[in-house]
């Protein structure tokens, strides 16, 4: 016990001494870092305040230009336009009212500007940059850099701004450009400090945003020395930005503008063209549609209002809203059937005008009924008992399997951020999303297109260029990066050739058998045949009361209540080279107002110009012309083709 | 607290090192409260009063550990603190975002673990100093290979609002566990050559674990902070002068070999020493840091270019003027006499640590406080150092002021541990 008493004795006294000898240390280096602090501030501090104002030097980052977007012809869709504009610092302007009269005599300054920009210059921190005037023109530009001496604090520099040349068309493919917001900033992965930049665009929507890292390009370093009065003196460092990427999209911009045009009048709808041997996206149109170009230089407050006025115009249709694709969709009940055994095409199912199921009622969309249909007229008169029949005996489980191989219900790799996978449904999906377990109506439903299924018009084109080639097309947007190309190879979808070949006589004869649902759209022309299918997709249920009133016309529904009309379709029939599809929101009946405008665009886009009166039967020529006058498209300029760096 | 009261105090029979005073653990609690009452008859029974009064001797209990701990101590932190966020709120230009408020839930949090580590017995952590060591070592471990394996090469575990990187824990592990080795080990061997080779391998393993990362500058301040513990203790002054000249040799011989056939380092590393000596040599490249930083010192002056005024570090490009170069902000904007304040506030909390030391009676309380106290005085005596020239630019971070989750956390255990030493001390 003693001896421990010793031993702590011992300790503390060991302790003592070593913590004295330590605090001894720490104390003198705590002087040193006094002293020198005091040698910094003090002594040598009229020293460093000289340098800091005289000659200090300034990091700045150099905005690389963005790079451009041209169609696959080297037509520019997005370009840059230099803008030249002036600042001011007032912490080097000093009496920065008075330069602000300088500068009036040399730019025209406004008084209300003036006004304004006097107050944001004494809001801002003394050292900050402030534009005084955007956009002013080269000799203007030239004027304050020639006088900038005289004018102290001031600086004019030159940047970027996008323009859209062909606005309209491309609003929602190639999207556009705005300033960074709060949301930018917030996202981990993309820490440029560009974003930091003053007036930094970055893309926003579409193509612009889903390739923005690629279009952006990096930013580069200037370390220059700067006088008292801000103005360079020296560059001392310089790492050159690298402009950003250059893009070809596989898009053609006059098609595009011939689509956009043959929908004018439409209130909205959406349209899809796909090449069929290389997926390549050819046009893809959403309507209505707004000027891009408002966004990427600013837009006030009443234009925006304007544009959330039209019926949401803002809404990529073609990539971003599921439709119920009705009567499109039998093609891929048909081959979920053959696939499953559960058909021959001889096979004869009676249509009486409805059948029943589980207690409840499924009707045909000819209330009269077709007799006894087989597997081509089933398609080619888009009998709708003939598939509740299919549905019932496949399962869904098998037809929504076919759905995502065929495209729908899966979210393509496209660059285009607003892309929606659409839904080819389960019972698991519905157990989990709507918390009720599957029915057979259900199945039946989705048999024919409707209840719970839902696709982008883009997945409709997919799923016809699919069902046109037998092979697994996946749909691209993007031909070439700077240099780079993009491959295409295209693997077999997996499906017997016979079937497939069925399938496609049954649409040869929906748009060439007198019979067929789109008759009224064929083509005479022997090489310009063309295949496909019309859907009529309700967004109501049509309730037993309302039958036995007698079905409700749809032209005495209100608009929004009115059913949608779809056309999926391909050309030439015997040998498929283009697939599109034509979406008219609320438009009625596929084959009245969906199947002549897919019929033009598809004439269109294989012949590469305005489609020739020969190919229309003789009895429509007349109305043909009279239309084809009445449109409003770009012929083939060369001279847009100048610019094109790719 | 004065020296030489233990030999009117009674001895602790529970205790279990051969120095430790473990409060009273194993003692039987009658015995206790016999022994205080009548020691102190009319002994105060409230904790407030006891508080005010400091009369009494006795360990406080629950909740009013909180009343004792030292609250001098607690406020030169909270004021550091304070100071801290001030400077980030205009670092980021005026603005709460994205800094400021996110070091203040920080703080709070950092706030809350310094009480609980507080409250709970020194004995206890020091019971778990040689398992938190091991767990530590392998954490490191577990960081390396997981960074080699898949996850690229991260060096931190993410709690989702904090990051936590395993070196820094691995300071304050070797420090308790350094603490807890001499506590064990008896005052005579402390000097024997070999019982100096097992604290050695406790400092040098994870500091070549942490230098393998590759983090040279935690590494060095893993080693510095252990040979810290290892002086408290009482290791002879003869092996610290051997290691001072092996280390004097060694600098020589590398500024000798330059040119020569056994030159040691890489050209571009001598380039690199060369700025150390005179940024102006390089003033765009790593002398620039240097060059700008002591601009933005200098133009403070007396009393600073006002809150949210600093030209120089809101202008330039630093970019890592929220982190480990946060002091230039701070003494540009509020001048020399703020700055000498901030050193004081330092000084003074090493002080009360090397008081506590010397005055408590635990040894592994007085090693751990110093080593603690040693750990956070190279903290930012090299951060000052660094910013104002008189060191190399390494990355270590200002206490309570840089902005960083790791540094704020290990701070709060550290100064948690402190204050428990505190709340707990033999009385």
């Amino acid at each position: 016990m003693i001896r421990d008493e010793e031993k702590i004795h011992k300790s503390r006294r060991m302790i003592a001494r070593r913590g004295i000898l330590i605090a001894a240390g720490q104390l003198a280096a705590i002087g040193i870092l006094a002293d020198k602090l005091r040698v910094l501030q003090l002594t040598q501090a009229s020293e460093y305040r000289n340098l800091a104002e005289k000659n200090r030097i300034s990091v700045r980052l150099m905005v690389p230009e963005r790079g451009r977007i041209f169609d696959r012809n080297g037509v520019v869709l997005a370009d840059n336009r230099q803008l030249y504009r002036i600042l001011i610092i007032r912490e080097e302007a000093g009496d920065f009212e008075a330069v602000l009269d300088d500068l009036g005599k040399i730019i025209d300054i406004p008084p209300d500007v003036r006004a304004k920009k006097i107050e944001e210059i004494k809001n801002r921190r003394s050292f900050v940059p402030v534009v005084v005037a955007e956009d002013v023109d080269w000799n203007e530009f030239a004027a304050v850099s020639a006088n900038s001496p005289s004018l102290r604090g001031t600086s004019a520099e030159s940047g970027y701004s996008r323009i859209y040349p062909h606005g309209r068309d491309f609003a929602h493919l190639i999207g556009y450009v705005g300033s960074v917001d709060s949301r930018d900033r917030l996202r981990p992965e993309d820490r440029d400090p560009l974003l930091e930049v003053p007036d930094f665009s970055i893309g926003k929507t579409g193509i612009e945003a889903g390739m923005d890292l690629t279009l952006r390009g990096k930013s580069g370093i200037r370390k220059i020395e700067v006088n008292a009065y801000g103005k360079a003196m020296r560059e001392i460092d310089r790492t050159d930005s690298v402009p950003g990427d250059n893009i070809v999209l596989s898009v053609d911009h006059l098609l595009q503008n011939y689509v956009h045009a043959r929908m004018q009048e439409i209130a909205a709808g959406t349209a899809a063209l796909l090449d069929i041997e290389t997926g390549e996206v050819l046009a893809l149109v959403s309507r209505p549609g707004f000027d891009p170009n408002k966004f990427a230089s600013g837009i006030t407050q009443k234009e925006f209002d304007e544009i959330l006025q039209l019926k949401s115009s803002l809404v990529s249709r073609s990539v971003r809203s599921g439709y119920p694709p009705g009567s499109t969709f039998k093609m891929v009940t048909a081959l979920a059937a053959l696939e499953a055994g559960a058909i021959s095409y001889s096979e004869k199912v009676f249509c009486g005008g409805s059948i029943e199921s589980s207690n409840r009622k499924f009707h045909c969309w000819r209330r009269g009924g077709h007799g006894r249909v087989d597997f081509v007229r089933s398609i080619a008169e888009s009998c709708d008992i003939y598939f509740y029949t299919l549905a019932e005996k496949v399962g869904i489980d098998r037809i929504s399997a076919m759905a995502r191989r065929l495209g729908i219900g899966v979210k393509f790799d496209l660059p285009i951020p607003e892309i929606s996978a659409g839904l080819a449904p389960t019972k698991e999906w519905k157990l989990q999303m709507r918390s009720s377990a599957w029915t057979i109506g259900d199945t039946l439903n989705a048999g024919i297109g409707q209840g719970f299924v839902s696709a982008t018009a883009l997945q409709i084109a997919v799923m016809t260029a699919r069902i046109a080639s037998g092979r697994a097309v996946e749909p691209k947007i993007v031909k070439r990066i700077g240099s780079s190309e993009n491959d295409h190879s295209v693997e077999p979808l997996g499906l017997g050739e016979s079937w497939l070949a069925k399938v496609r006589t049954g649409m040869f004869e929906v748009v060439n058998n007198s019979k067929g649902t789109a008759f009224k759209s064929r083509t005479v022309q022997k090489n310009l045949l063309i295949a496909g299918k019309t859907g009529t997709s309700q967004i109501r249920n049509i309730t037993a009361e309302e039958r036995r009133r007698g079905v409700v016309r749809n032209e005495d529904l209100p608009w929004e209540r009115r059913d949608h009309a779809l056309f999926c379709g391909y050309i030439p029939a015997d040998d498929p080279k283009i697939a599109a599809v034509v979406i008219v929101d609320h438009g009625g009946s596929g084959s009245e107002a969906a199947a002549p405008l897919a019929r033009d665009m598809l004439i269109r886009a294989h012949v590469g110009e305005i489609p020739p009166l020969s190919a229309y039967p003789e009895s429509q020529r007349e109305e043909i012309r009279r239309q084809q006058g009445n449109l409003n498209v770009l012929r083939q300029k060369p001279a847009t083709r100048a610019r094109s760096r790719a | 607290m004065c020296f030489g009261r233990s030999r009117r105090r009674e001895r602790d029979p529970g205790r279990e090192s051969e120095f430790g005073r473990h409060s009273r653990r194993l003692r039987p609690a009658s015995l206790a409260t016999g022994t205080r009452a009548s020691r102190f008859p009319q002994a105060v029974r409230v904790d407030f009063m006891a508080y005010i009064a400091k009369s009494e001797k006795s360990e406080p209990t629950g909740f009013s550990k909180i009343l004792h701990l030292n609250w001098g101590l607690m406020l030169l932190v909270l004021s550091a603190s304070a100071l801290g966020l001030i400077v980030l709120y205009s670092v980021a230009g005026g603005s709460w975002h994205p800094w400021a408020s996110a070091q203040a839930i920080r703080f709070a949090f950092g706030l809350a673990i310094i009480l609980v580590v507080a409250v709970v017995p020194v004995w206890f952590w020091q019971g778990i100093a040689v398992p938190t060591y091991i767990g530590a070592i392998g954490f490191l471990i577990l960081v390396e290979l997981l960074g080699v394996t898949g996850m690229g090469a991260r060096r931190w575990i993410d709690l989702g609002f904090v990051r936590l990187q395993p070196s820094e824990f691995m300071k304050v592990a070797l420090v308790m566990a350094l603490a807890t080795y001499y506590d064990w080990l008896s005052l005579e061997k402390v000097s024997r050559p070999l019982w100096i080779l097992p604290p050695l391998a406790m400092i040098l393993i994870p500091a070549e674990i942490i230098r393998n990362q590759p983090d040279l500058g935690t590494s060095v301040l893993v080693v510095a902070g252990g040979l810290f513990v290892m002086f408290a203790a009482g290791v002879s002054l003869l092996y610290f002068a051997a290691l001072a000249a092996a280390a004097a040799a060694i600098v020589a011989f590398v500024i000798w070999s330059r040119g020569t056939e056994w030159q040691v380092l890489k050209d571009y590393q001598y380039k690199r020493l060369d700025t150390f000596f005179d940024p102006s040599l390089d003033p765009f490249g790593s002398g620039y840091h240097i060059t700008q930083s002591k601009i933005a010192l200098g133009s403070g002056g007396w009393s600073g270019r006002g809150f949210l005024q600093g030209t120089q570090s809101q202008l330039n490009f630093l970019p890592e003027k929220h982190t480990d170069f946060v002091f230039t902000t701070f003494a540009e904007e509020f001048g020399f006499v703020w700055g000498m304040l901030l050193i004081a506030i330092y000084g003074i909390i090493l002080g009360y640590c090397v008081v506590f030391a010397i005055t408590s009676r635990n040894r592994y309380s007085s090693l751990l406080v110093l080593g603690l106290g040693g750990m956070f005085f190279l903290y930012f005596t090299i951060n000052m150092g660094m910013v104002m020239g008189l060191l190399p630019v390494v990355g270590v971070p200002l206490p309570f002021i840089s902005y960083g989750g790791s540094a704020t956390m290990v701070l709060a255990i550290a100064f948690g541990l402190i204050q428990s030493a505190h709340v707990h001390r033999a009385r």
